[in-house]
């Protein structure tokens, strides 16, 4: 029997863009969206603009708001993170679907943020590419966690109850990834994923989304390794961690968030040694200190980040809480002159897991 | 609580099923789901790997009950560390399950039985959930029954599949139908052959996938006799496993080892089940009622020993290693022990410290004690429920072993009978050892390492790059913060190595290099004493920097010539005089299933001994005065195992051989496919010897390439290349042949599995000097003259002395397509696997002798890595053990 080829889809022009650049060199992502709007000390009027002067309930914090009420602060964050290096910038989505949207009532806009969060992101990556177009620019369409999980019970006395649904979850992240591919992303980032169960829902919406949009993108995924147990908050090892992603056939796969560089790399050396994909790497500017600052330097971390890069374990490295673009600045500098990691060939073998992970012989 | 590598076969828990366990059924129906999830605990206990969950119950909201369930079992780290069967014959089902399981499960099952449409769109979205799939032999005709209906089903399932959505086909995994044979109806008597015959037609045209059962409905006439059910699925899984099955819905526990079987019941039994003669059926059934209580009547031989009171009887079984009577004897000081614990504490532990007594005075010796252990550990295992019933009873916690020690043999090595001796060793001594089994990640051994609170980890290697795997796990114990010490041990492993290399990497505790096995207990006695540690460490310590400042000196003793010059004075042949003969074979020659007793003559006993560190060559070793008797002992259970092994074919042997023109071109050997010599297919590089010598005159300065003509010279050379194995099947017949807790038959089926491989390069290359390439057709020589290479031409392998680099191994492997033609593959760190295989490269020249490269230079390395397409780390990577210099402290005096 000879091997047909299988029906590939249509590849974006991003995706291939994307390809080339990550075979090239080490990708920059971005750094933390709300350390920078803190910087900004915005009042709830602020928040509300015009639009929602009289929204029946406060929206501070509510950050992703800011896309519509204050979108020149955040495309010139994008544009600040961009100069200082970037090359993938990510929307200001984190929590940009309904299950989230409904601690401020805001579900009935939540595609509508994700809409103009990615107007805002490709605006500014199109200004950068129009300054240099050598480089290309993509954005990523942020897809949080929500808050809630779909593999633990918030019930101790009830350990079968759930207070989110996959069903739930695939909703409310399909309409989600439609507007982030409506505004123009690139690329699916399903980032800080710390139940793989909701990241699963996350993966069916995006492929479904993709199906209802026409358009197949690549997919991010990055999960959170939450203490030193080495385990996500769900209590999945990487490696089980990746066995339960691989399937979406990700452009990437990493760890962000939670744990500063150092804590971080033996988690990410076990996900370099297993995934046949892009590693990538965004950890928080430090552990938060007394004050819940983080407060390690550009270069620190930078030096850290380099490490990675010098033993060959990453293709895109960035920032997550805390990182600012002086500190992206710093880490572009310090990978620049190394190559990325490999990707390694794995046998085909039947890799299952639980919370950890199971090859068949 | 020892994990060893075991069989492939996947066992699949099944307890956790309302159609096939009656009390999970009740529990659920009650809606006791506490109680259900200690049912899929126990399993998870009890070894399964994956567990099947199924919810089909007419009365039950099957639904509702996989959601209740699934989600329950995520509460819990100890069950859900396994992967999930979502069982259900009802989509809805499985689907509802797929929304519950953060993990990658397996969906069991889909079938065409509707179509392919719905069964595609089932498919597609079972990937997108990402789950692996059983699909069963059923289409819109029916169940497939026979041979060529399963095959034809399940190959249209897999071209649908894999062309039609992309579905993995290592995560495909065909369920072929197992029925009831022997019902009286004719029709069904071939039933087990039609089905371990589709699994080896279905494995032969997709080797990727997986081939399931469930094996109960086999024996589902024989309902109510167990033992004979029981033997049915135990000779089927044999000729089922054999042909291919590797995954079956099993109670793991309840199977009896084929060869335990009864020989009449087995014969009766295999003759129903691969349907050897029309009335099969009637014989069994007859026989069936005589085997219903377990009739297996042990002849006891009146010994004098079994009159003397029960102490002195399980003493005298662990010293001699009698499993016998050890549960009748056990069960006796039981119950005349007040607790069960107090017969561990009192009558074992006194029977271990003399065993440990006669070991440590050098009067038993190292396979005794491993039967002393095995002896031991049918007795816990035989007190363990007791001693659980009062644990539970008083709240008491059972008697603490000495130390915890986590072992693993680095990941890239397989080399594993060495760790697997330390592991008895120090268990029959009271310590707990978990062992990770082989290939085990540096991360694996630290995660395992910190949940057990290990107080100390040992490592172990056979091959050289895990030597560096070593350091590297060393550098992050120090980086993650343990502060527990090091043990290392293993063939290429040295105590200046370990002081060298590893410690320094390592300095919040302490790396040491453990000799032998017999050693083990002591160092681990010694590190775990409150009074004895500090002193000790402090020795060793004060040892290994003694070492390394040796280990300098003799560096700065170390001079190498420069490549230019070692180049100039190659081993120099005189190519005009040289006859050479062109190989009768010119291309590759696959031989399978070669004839084990053929290779009996030509196994070398000596290693035999070493493994089992009895020093001493054989066959003097059997006369010795001090371990002669021992030796003896050994060596007659080895010819019986052997014997086995050769009769009942436990292990299959397979060899590729080839032979090509070939020409040398400076350090590196061309190889090419025809005479025309024009460009190469494959070029093997070899190293020169560098060490510098009192007069250069004296000797050569040799490489490999030298005993090949230069293609400057215009003259036809060649070379010969081969893989050999003895290891296909090994890990099965360590699963049916030996039990998990009996490590000497393990170690000594694998040591014979070792042996035989050697023997097998050793009557191949002597073929290959007779008929293949046939230049010395005359040769007549003895076992002990093979061994001691008196033979014309050599055979040196990758990764020893004539050429240290391992690498050099994927050459032959593409040359030849070993995997394939030999079944041996190999790992990251290009060890064999079967670990019992050997393959090398035939040099024919007269001349051409063993040699060792020894130590080389950095303008060699930087040649090599050109050479070989490498940049100099990575070079420097492959050839640490032979670098002359420490690629680090050159690095940091560039910098």
């Amino acid at each position: 029997m000879t091997a047909k080829t299988m029906t590939t889809p249509k590849i974006h022009p991003a995706a291939a863009r994307l390809h080339a650049a990550a075979a090239a060199r080490i990708l920059v992502i971005d750094g933390a969206m709300g350390t920078m709007i803190q910087r900004h000390k915005l009042s709830e009027e602020d928040y509300r603009g015009d639009r929602f002067k009289d929204w029946h309930r406060d929206v501070k914090g509510n950050n992703d708001l800011l896309v519509l009420t204050r979108p020149d602060i955040i495309r010139d964050i994008h544009a600040q993170y961009l100069a200082a290096g970037a090359d993938i910038v990510e929307t200001n989505t984190f929590n940009a679907q309904t299950i989230s949207m409904a601690d401020y009532g805001m579900e009935e806009i939540a595609r509508e943020i994700n809409v103009a969060a990615a107007r805002l992101a490709r605006e500014a990556c199109d200004a950068a590419m129009a300054k240099d177009p050598s480089r290309p620019r993509f954005v990523a369409g942020a897809v949080g966690p929500t808050n809630r999980t779909a593999s633990i019970s918030p019930d101790v006395n009830n350990p079968s109850y759930r207070n989110v649904t996959f069903e739930d979850l695939r909703i409310a992240y399909k309409e989600q990834v439609e507007g982030l591919i409506e505004g123009g992303s690139d690329v699916i980032l399903i980032e800080t994923i710390f139940d793989t169960l909701n990241a699963k829902a996350a993966g069916v919406a995006t492929l479904e989304a993709f199906e209802s949009m026409g358009v197949t993108l690549p997919i991010m995924i990055s999960g959170t390794i939450t203490d030193r147990s080495g385990r996500t908050l769900s209590g999945q090892t990487p490696t089980a961690f990746w066995y339960s992603m691989r399937h979406l056939r990700p452009f990437s796969i990493g760890l962000n968030c939670a744990l500063g560089a150092d804590l971080m790399r033996p988690h990410l050396a076990e996900i370099a040694t297993v995934a046949d994909a892009c590693v990538s790497a965004y950890p928080n500017a430090g552990l938060p200190n007394a004050m819940g600052e983080y407060d390690e330097t550009p270069h620190e971390m930078a030096c850290q980040i380099e490490a990675w890069a010098k033993d060959g374990l990453v293709n895109i490295v960035g920032g997550c809480c805390g990182s600012t673009p002086d500190h992206i600045r710093h880490v572009a500098e310090h990978v620049a002159k190394f190559k990325p990691r490999t990707l390694p060939v794995i046998a085909p073998r039947m890799r299952l897991s639980g919370l950890e992970p199971f090859v068949a012989a | 609580m020892t994990t060893t590598s075991g069989s492939s076969f996947i066992n699949v828990g099944e307890r956790t099923n309302v159609t096939g366990s009656a009390k999970f059924r009740k529990l659920i129906e009650q809606g006791d789901y506490q109680a259900a999830l200690t049912v899929a605990r126990q399993q998870v206990e009890a070894g399964a790997q994956i567990i099947d969950v199924n919810m089909d119950e007419g009365l039950l909201d099957s639904e509702r009950a996989m959601t209740t369930f699934l989600n329950m079992i995520a509460s819990e780290p100890d069950i859900s560390r396994v992967p999930i069967m979502i069982d259900s014959s009802k989509w809805t089902v499985i689907e509802a399950g797929l929304r519950c399981v953060q993990g990658k499960p397996i969906v069991n099952s889909i079938s065409m039985k509707e179509g392919e449409d719905a069964f595609l769109e089932q498919a597609k979205k079972i990937l997108r959930y990402g789950a692996a799939v059983v699909v069963m032999a059923f289409d819109e005709k029916g169940q497939a029954d026979t041979r060529d209906r399963k095959v034809e089903i399940c190959t249209r399932a897999y071209e649908l599949l894999t062309e039609k959505i992309g579905f993995p086909p290592e995560d495909i995994i065909f369920d072929p139908n197992i029925f009831a044979v022997a019902t009286g109806i004719e029709e069904h008597n071939n039933y087990g052959v039609d089905f371990i015959e589709a699994t080896r037609e279905i494995k032969r045209r997709f080797p990727l996938v997986h081939i399931s059962g469930g094996v109960s409905n086999l024996s589902f006439s024989f309902r109510g006799n167990e033992p004979v059910r029981e033997a049915m699925h135990s000779v089927f899984l044999y000729h089922a496993i054999k042909a291919g099955m590797d995954m079956g819905i099993v109670n793991a526990g309840q199977l009896t080892v084929y060869d335990n079987i009864p020989a009449a019941l087995r014969e009766l039994v295999e003759d129903v089940v691969l349907n050897r003669r029309p009335d099969a059926t009637d014989r069994l059934l007859e026989a069936a009622p005589r085997f219903k209580g377990e009739g297996a009547k042990r002849k006891e031989a009146d010994l004098t020993w079994r009159e003397t009171t029960v102490a002195e009887r399980l003493k005298h079984a662990l010293v001699h290693g009698i499993t016998e009577f050890i549960e009748v004897d056990t069960e006796e000081a039981r119950q005349l022990a007040e607790k069960p614990l107090h017969v561990i504490e009192g009558p074992l532990m006194d029977g271990m410290n003399v065993v440990g007594d006669l070991f440590g005075a050098g009067k038993m010796f190292l396979p005794q004690v491993v039967k002393s252990a095995r002896v031991m550990k049918q007795a816990v295992a035989y007190l363990q429920p007791y001693l659980e019933a009062e644990k539970r009873a008083s709240g008491l916690i059972e008697m603490p072993p000495k130390g915890k020690i986590v072992m693993a043999t680095v990941k890239g090595d397989v080399h594993d009978i060495g760790k697997n001796i330390v592991g008895v060793v120090l268990q029959c001594n009271n310590y707990e050892v978990i062992d990770l089994g082989v290939m085990v990640s540096a991360q694996k051994i630290l995660d395992a390492a910190r949940a057990e609170k290990a107080d100390i980890i040992g490592l172990s290697g056979l091959i050289t790059p895990s030597l560096d795997e070593m350091c590297f796990v060393a550098a992050e114990m120090e980086r993650e913060g343990f502060d527990v010490p090091l043990l290392i041990g293993g063939a290429t492993t040295s105590r200046v190595h370990t002081a060298v290399k590893i410690s320094p990497n390592y300095k919040r505790n302490q790396a040491i290099y453990v000799t032998d096995a017999s050693r083990a207990v002591g160092v681990v006695s010694s590190l775990l004493s409150e009074t004895d540690r500090a002193g000790y460490i402090e020795n060793i310590r004060q040892d290994y920097t003694r070492a390394r400042e040796a280990h300098l000196r003799s560096d700065a003793q170390k001079r190498r010539i420069t490549l230019a010059d070692a180049r100039a004075n190659a081993f120099a042949v005189d190519w005009k005089k040289t006859r050479i003969r062109k190989p009768d074979l010119i291309g590759t020659r696959t031989f399978v299933d070669y004839d084990l007793a053929e290779l009996q003559r030509y196994i070398d006993w000596t290693p035999f001994f070493q493994t089992w560190e009895l020093q001493g060559r054989y066959p003097r070793i059997l006369d010795d005065n001090v371990v002669g008797a021992e030796a003896r002992r050994l060596f007659a259970d080895a010819q019986a195992m052997l014997g086995r092994m050769i009769a009942e074919k436990w292990v299959s042997a397979r060899a590729i051989i080839g032979f090509w023109p070939a020409n040398s071109v400076g350090d590196d050997i061309e190889v090419y496919a025809d005479e025309t010599r024009q460009s190469p297919i494959a070029t093997l590089h070899t190293l020169r010897q560098q060490m510098a010598r009192e007069n250069a005159r004296d000797r050569a300065h040799t490489a490999l390439a030298d005993f090949i003509a230069p293609k400057s010279t215009g003259i036809a050379d060649y070379i010969g290349g081969f893989a050999v194995t003895a290891g296909l099947g090994e890990e099965e017949a360590l699963a049916r042949h030996t039990t998990a807790t009996d490590d000497y038959s393990r170690i000594m089926l694998k040591a014979l599995c070792d042996r035989l491989a050697e023997a097998f390069a050793e009557r191949m290359h002597e073929r290959v000097r007779k008929e293949f390439w046939g230049y010395i057709k005359g040769e007549r020589l003895t076992t002990e003259e093979l061994i001691a290479e008196k033979y014309v031409g050599i055979r040196p392998a990758p990764g020893y002395p004539a050429q240290p680099d391992h690498t050099e191994k994927a050459t032959l492997w593409s040359l030849m397509d070993v995997e394939r033609s030999a079944g041996i593959s190999l790992t990251e760190s290009f060890a064999m696997w079967p670990g019992a295989s050997v393959s090398g490269v035939y040099f024919s020249h007269p001349d051409s002798h063993y040699f060792g490269v020894g130590r080389i230079e950095r303008d060699q390395v930087e040649d090599y890595a050109r050479r070989k397409g490498w940049s100099i780390a990575e070079c420097e990577r492959w050839l640490a053990p032979v670098l002359n210099y420490d690629p680090s402290t050159l690095r940091e005096k560039a910098a």
